[in-house]
């Protein structure tokens, strides 16, 4: 039966119809669907991990005690699970292990767009790379009998717009893997990596690219589609599907799998066609193999002088669509009429777009900590999360924001350098059980003055809520020990840890006003659920505004809050607009009734008193 | 409109129920004999956000963005949104809008003006052959429920082609929870009869 699959949803069927048992991961958009339906299939255990590295490991282990293991995570994860990809790469595994790399090209959601078919050549493994979720669903397949044909860990690689994009896909049932081992390898040449063993190791995994690169000649996904001999396209993933709109005619080199590369299918390939070209997202991943091979690639008249790293026709930051495959192509010389239907630029709707940015939800526990934070005016060290559109105004909440974990070494850094302003670090709960442990330990350790505020919604917020070591459930919905964040941060090292209700304005102001004064490490943990987790919904209320008490100080509009309006009425007195409460949006969750200096909005509790 | 291949937008703010909308599209397609691809552009907030997707039906879909400026027809949760997008209709495109204006933060704040309805008019009529409107949220109330405002708006795109009304209830009803069929049938006859078509 054919279905309509997202690309997370069929490789979730592809990994459970190839008997996976075992998969962990760390929540990461494009990747988080991808866990989130293998999590509901029968005889699968699924997790969430802390971070990537651990998720990484933990497939690594299951596919040493031979059960099939996938492990999947944002492209950025693969940075901080590379010392396990490096050593799998070596080891090699008893049964198949599948890493799912999901890029973000253009950057929907990341702070990079890392290209990372890269990983897969720097450590020698197999990158297969799919077009739709068809194939999302067979290479991931092909990819556990890959993985065992060649003991390799076998990297997918996939990219937003095919996470993300729903395309017919046949399903099919499960086949049961038998465990593949009786018992835990006990072959420390294989899998104790100590240098002596290791250097053991290294020909044999360079043997292993050589082997996968004859293998790939005939790899039934790499495909030679011949029409028109007088284009030819080298293409792979999404940019398939792009080099089919815009080139209906072009002869194609389909690959599935990027890495390594099929030498002589590409040699074959060109060899028929008069002009050829490559067509891939970001990097020039394949268009630089294809050069080093010596064969010619089609160049535009007015192409940069020769730089081995250069694209060139496409370009080599951003995501691809027809309109950038067209311009490109067009640019290049390979098009010279108009396409049909082209308007682009033709209709200018005249008037001035309002831009419509994303912004913390009205009722965000975050936005109390990031307004006093602001007014603090001290360097606020961020992170990934939420909070991290704290940078927006009129919160202007956040000075740096690297990578996960990033905010508390980032801090530290800056003390122990002697900066002579105090430092704030800022995260979330779920990126502080992430990597912002390790950071907070060193504050503690080599005793740096940086106040940590860990931001605890109780829930994985961004990614569209998912589970973590501190809310009691697992993935699978199992119930489960909850870690309190308090204890942690003690055992840490940390001597002044504070916890209060995010929604507290002023004893978050008045706390960290007096940290500010002392010496030494704090963290103060500002706790309060998500607005929009279900429990938090039911307790939703509307505040309102008492026009007759409010003068438009504009207080309330430094929040930042998308339910708090400019009304169209003026304070006579000072000619400024009145602040107003959109019904619609509003939580109740008081932050703008606690900043207000003329009480002008009523709490929750006075709104109830009153109408008893 | 005959049903024959098809380029839809749909384009709205998060949390109005496009993506919803949007699968329930393109599985119409799929029902009705079609390759189909959907697309989705979300971006980092839950909530508010601009949130654009395409539907494709054809005998074979390739690329699952649509080229801009052959979108035959662009549907607008909001108003705002509309013109946003309009440069993606092809010349002779429809536009059905949804009545309803949600003001981003830069309005609210006050940094930036909500368009004039009249010049928003103005400028959708030189982009679209015709220009189609549905109250959503009103007709939605209506049928009992605020929330199936984004299937009135696929009763009212119903309307525009050629296609069965049982067809797309069939494909409404394979996305909503079972307790909620009744209401979302309601919901999308009422848009299929109370679009508004200007010459």
């Amino acid at each position: 039966m054919k279905r309509l699959l997202s690309g997370n949803e069929a490789i979730a069927y592809g990994a459970w119809e190839a008997g996976v048992m075992v998969a962990s991961a760390y929540p990461g958009t494009p990747s988080t669907e991808i866990l989130e339906h293998l999590a509901r299939f029968p005889g699968v255990y699924a997790e969430w991990a802390p971070n990537e590295k651990v998720a990484l490991d933990v497939a690594i282990g299951a596919a040493y005690a031979g059960r099939r293991s996938l492990a999947a995570m944002k492209h950025v994860g693969v940075n901080v699970a590379a010392d396990a990809l490096f050593y799998a790469a070596m080891t090699g595994t008893e049964a198949g292990l599948v890493l799912v790399s999901a890029d973000d090209p253009a950057m929907h959601s990341s702070q990079n767009e890392q290209d990372n078919r890269q990983f897969a050549r720097f450590a020698r493994l197999p990158c297969l790379e799919p077009a739709d979720s068809q194939e999302a669903k067979d290479l991931t397949q092909a990819a556990f009998d890959l993985s065992e044909q060649f003991d390799t860990p076998v990297m997918l690689r996939v990219t937003t717009r095919i996470c993300h994009t729903s395309t017919l896909t046949e399903v099919g049932t499960r086949r049961e893997y038998p465990t593949r081992i009786e018992k835990y390898p006990r072959n420390p040449k294989k899998y104790v990596m100590v240098p002596a063993n290791a250097r053991g190791r290294h020909p044999v995994i360079e043997q292993r690219i050589l082997d996968l690169a004859q293998f790939s000649e005939t790899f039934v996904p790499n495909r030679m589609e011949m029409r028109s001999t007088s284009l030819g396209i080298i293409t792979a993933g999404v940019a398939y599907q792009y080099a089919r709109e815009v080139f209906p005619e072009a002869s194609i080199l389909k690959l599935g799998m990027v890495y390594p590369l099929p030498v002589g299918l590409i040699r074959k390939f060109a060899s028929r066609l008069e002009r050829l070209i490559v067509l891939e997202e970001l990097d020039p991943f394949i268009e630089e193999q294809v050069r080093l091979m010596g064969i010619q690639l089609y160049t535009p008249a007015d192409a940069p002088d020769y730089s081995p790293n250069a694209k060139l026709i496409f370009p080599i930051t951003g995501e691809l669509d027809p309109d950038v495959v067209y311009l490109a192509s067009s640019r290049a010389g390979l098009i010279d009429v108009p396409v049909p239907g082209k308007s682009k630029g033709k209709i200018d709707p005249g008037l001035a777009l309002p831009g419509r940015p994303p912004v913390l939800c009205a009722g965000c526990p975050h936005r109390s900590t990031l307004y006093i934070l602001h007014k603090l005016g001290l360097p606020i060290n961020g992170d990934i999360g939420c909070y991290t559109l704290g940078v927006t105004p009129p919160l202007n909440a956040i000075d740096t924001c690297g990578c996960m974990g990033a905010s508390i070494g980032v801090a530290h850094g800056a003390c122990v350098a002697g900066d002579n302003e105090r430092h704030f670090a800022v995260l979330g709960d779920s990126t502080f059980f992430h990597t912002g442990m390790p950071a907070l330990l060193n504050v503690a350790y080599n005793r740096s003055n940086v106040i940590t505020i860990i931001m605890d919604n109780r829930i994985t917020g961004m990614t569209g809520h998912q589970e973590n070591p501190g809310t009691g459930l697992t993935l699978q919905q199992k119930e489960t020990v909850t870690i309190e964040l308090e204890p942690l941060v003690r055992a840490l090292g940390i001597e002044r840890v504070l916890t209060l209700d995010a929604y507290d304005v002023e004893a978050i102001e008045k706390t960290l006003k007096a940290w500010v004064k002392e010496d030494g490490p704090g963290v103060l943990i500002t706790r309060h659920a998500c607005a929009l987790l279900p429990g938090e919904r039911r307790g939703w209320m509307t505040l309102k505004v008492i026009e007759e008490q409010c003068n438009g100080c504009t207080i309330c509009f430094r929040i930042g809050c998308p339910a708090i309006l400019k009304s169209e009425k003026v304070d006579p007195k000072y000619n400024r607009p009145l602040a107003q409460i959109d019904p619609l949006m509003c939580t109740g969750c008081e932050i703008c009734a606690r900043v207000c200096p003329r009480d002008a909005i009523p709490t929750r509790e006075q709104i109830l008193e009153q109408e008893a | 409109m005959s049903t024959q291949k098809m380029n839809f937008m749909l384009v709205g703010v998060g949390g109005q129920g496009t993506l919803l909308a949007s699968d329930i599209l393109a599985d119409l397609g799929v029902r009705l004999g079609f390759d189909a691809k959907k697309a989705e552009i979300h971006g980092m907030a839950q909530r508010g956000g601009s949130v654009t997707s395409f539907v494709r039906w054809d005998r074979q879909v390739f690329s699952p963005i649509i080229p801009r400026g052959e979108v035959d027809i662009l549907v607008a949760f909001e108003k705002l949104e509309a013109l946003r997008y309009l440069e993606h209709l092809k010349p002779g495109g429809m536009l059905l809008v949804n009545a309803q204006v949600i003001e981003p933060i830069t309005v609210k704040a006050g940094d930036a003006k909500y368009p004039p309805a009249a010049e928003m008019q103005a400028a959708f009529e030189r982009a679209a052959s015709r220009v189609c409107w549905v109250d959503g949220l009103l007709l939605a109330e209506q049928a009992g429920e605020a929330r199936t405002a984004n299937v009135v708006i696929l009763g009212a795109l119903s309307a525009l082609l050629d296609t069965p009304a049982e067809s797309w209830l069939d494909a409404v009803q394979a996305h909503v929870p079972a307790r909620a069929v009744e209401v979302n049938r309601k919901a999308f006859m009422l848009g299929r009869e109370n679009i508004l078509v200007e010459a």
